[in-house]
C-alpha cells in the first residue's frame, strides 16, 4: 500500500522512500504491497506496483515458450488458400513482406518488425534482464539499458492486433476461396495469449528496484 | 486489488514538483529538483516537459496530413478474371456491408475511421485543454488520455488485413489482391498519431487544477 505524501512534505524527505506516479506526478510514501496486492495511484488510478508470487520464474518460462513459438509461427505455413485448383500457402513473414515496390518496401519492413521482430526482441531482452535477477545473481551487463529498450518497444509490439487482422481477412476471402489453417496459425494463437499473460505478470517497478538493489549472492 | 490508504482527502495529494522533487517518468524514482538524468535508468529528468506540446502538435499535424491521402487513394487492388477493382478504406467497408458482413464492416470502420478521427480530436482537445483551467474535469481528461494511449495502436488492423490478403490471394490469373498506395499513408498516419500521443506529458493534466491561478513554475 502507498501512503499519501502530504504529511511527509514538511518532515525530512528521504527520496528513496518516495514513489511518484509517472502519469500524474502525485508523490507517495513508499510502502511495498505484498504479493497479489497492487499499489494504485489515488489520483489517476495508474497501477504503480503489482508484485506477483514467483512472477520472475513465470515470466521466464513464458518467455522461453514465446521465443520458440515466434520462430515457428513466423516460418511455418500460416494460412493456405485453395480456389479452383489454384493453391497458395503463406507464412507470417510472407504476409508482412507483401508490400513490394518502391516505398512500399518500408511498409513491409515496418510490418515485419511490428508483428515478429519487436515481440521477439522484447522477449529476448526480458530473458536477458530477468534470468540473473531470478537466480539471485548480480544483474547482467547493460541490463538497465536492455530493460529500457524493452519497455520503449512495448506499444510497438502488435502481435495481438495482427491476430484480429487475421480474423477480418479470413471473412473477406471466405466467399472467394477456401482457406485452410497451417500449423503456424495455431502457434500464433497461443503466442498472443502468452504475450498478454506475460505483460500482466510484469511489474516494472519491481524490476527496476531489483536492478538497482541486486541481492548479494 | 488493494485500495489506497487515504492519509487525507484526495485534494491533499501532493505533486512531486511541489515537494521539490523531480520524478523519473520511466522508472518512477524520485530525485531532487534540478537533477538532470536519472541515475537508476538514465532517463532525462524533466519536471514538466515544456516542449511536449510542440512535439504533440507536430506529430498530430503529420498524422492528419497522411490521413487524407490514406482515404482518397485505393487501399486494395483486386484483380479477378474479368475486372480490376480498386477500393478505398470506406469503399471496402461498404462493400463488405453490402455482402452482409456487417460485423466485419463495423470493425474496419471502427479501426480505420472512427478511432483515427476520434484520436485526432482527443489529442487536440487534451493539448488545448491543459492551457485552459475549466475545459473539463481532470478525471475526464485522464480517462480520454488513457483511451487514446490504449486504443491508438488498434488502427493498424487494416494494414495487417491488407498484408494478409495481398500475400494470400495470389491465385495467378484467377484472382490476386495487391496493396494500394493508401496503405503506406495510413500506416504513417497511425505511427504519427501514436508518437503524438506518446509525446503528450500527461502530468500537465493535473497541474491546471492543482495550481489554480498560481504562477507557473518552469523547470
Ligand atoms: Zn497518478
Ligand atoms: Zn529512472
Amino acid at each position: 500500500m502507498v501512503m499519501n505524501a502530504a504529511t511527509a512534505s514538511q518532515t525530512s524527505l528521504i527520496l528513496d522512500e518516495l514513489i511518484v506516479c509517472p502519469q500524474c506526478d502525485a508523490a507517495y510514501k513508499l510502502k511495498q504491497p505484498g504479493h497479489g496486492e497492487r499499489a494504485i495511484c489515488q489520483r489517476c488510478h495508474k497501477v504503480l506496483i503489482a508484485p506477483r508470487q514467483n512472477a520472475g520464474l513465470r515470466i521466464i518460462a513464458i518467455a522461453l515458450a514465446v521465443v520458440f513459438l515466434i520462430m515457428g509461427a513466423a516460418l511455418f505455413p500460416f494460412l493456405t488458400i485453395d480456389a479452383a485448383g489454384n493453391k497458395n500457402a503463406v507464412s507470417i513473414l510472407d504476409a508482412a513482406l507483401a508490400f513490394s515496390g518502391g516505398p512500399m518496401i518500408l511498409l513491409s519492413l515496418a510490418t515485419a518488425a511490428l508483428i515478429v521482430f519487436i515481440p521477439l526482441t522484447r522477449v529476448l531482452l526480458t530473458l536477458y534482464v530477468l534470468v540473473p535477477v531470478v537466480l539471485d545473481r548480480p544483474p547482467a551487463r547493460h541490463a538497465i539499458k536492455a530493460f529500457r529498450i524493452s519497455e520503449a518497444m512495448r506499444p510497438w509490439s502488435m502481435a495481438e492486433i495482427f491476430a484480429i487482422g487475421c480474423a477480418v481477412a479470413l471473412v473477406k476471402v471466405a466467399d472467394l476461396a477456401h482457406v485452410g489453417f497451417g500449423p503456424a496459425f495455431w502457434m500464433f494463437g497461443i503466442l498472443v495469449a502468452l504475450i498478454i499473460a506475460q505483460d500482466s505478470f510484469m511489474c516494472k517497478w519491481s524490476v527496476w528496484n531489483s536492478l538497482e538493489h541486486p541481492k548479494k549472492s | 486489488m488493494v485500495c489506497m490508504e487515504l492519509a487525507g482527502t484526495p485534494q491533499e495529494i501532493v505533486s512531486a514538483r511541489d515537494l521539490g522533487v523531480v520524478a523519473c517518468t520511466r522508472c518512477t524514482k524520485a530525485w531532487p529538483l534540478g537533477t538532470q538524468t536519472c541515475a537508476r535508468c538514465g532517463h532525462v529528468l524533466v519536471s514538466r516537459d515544456r516542449l511536449s506540446l510542440q512535439r504533440v502538435w507536430a506529430y498530430w499535424l503529420m498524422g492528419l496530413v497522411c490521413y487524407i491521402p490514406a482515404n482518397v487513394f485505393p487501399m486494395l487492388e483486386t484483380k479477378t478474371l474479368y475486372q480490376i477493382d480498386e477500393s478505398t478504406i470506406i469503399g471496402g467497408a461498404v462493400e463488405l456491408a453490402q455482402h452482409g458482413n456487417l460485423g466485419i464492416a463495423a470493425i474496419i470502420l471502427l479501426a480505420s475511421v472512427v478511432i483515427p478521427l476520434g484520436k485526432f480530436w482527443a489529442v487536440a482537445f487534451l493539448a488545448i485543454s491543459v492551457k485552459q483551467k475549466d475545459a473539463a474535469s481532470k478525471h475526464q481528461r485522464q480517462f480520454l488520455y488513457e483511451i487514446v494511449e490504449y486504443i491508438g495502436r488498434w488502427s493498424m488492423i487494416d494494414i495487417f488485413v491488407v498484408a494478409i490478403l495481398s500475400a494470400l490471394v495470389q491465385l495467378k490469373t484467377l484472382a490476386s489482391i495487391n496493396p494500394g498506395p493508401a496503405s503506406i499513408f495510413f500506416a504513417l498516419s497511425v505511427i504519427f498519431t501514436m508518437l503524438s500521443a506518446q509525446a503528450f506529458d500527461s502530468r500537465m493534466i493535473w497541474d491546471v487544477q492543482a495550481k489554480d491561478g498560481g504562477p507557473e513554475r518552469n523547470e
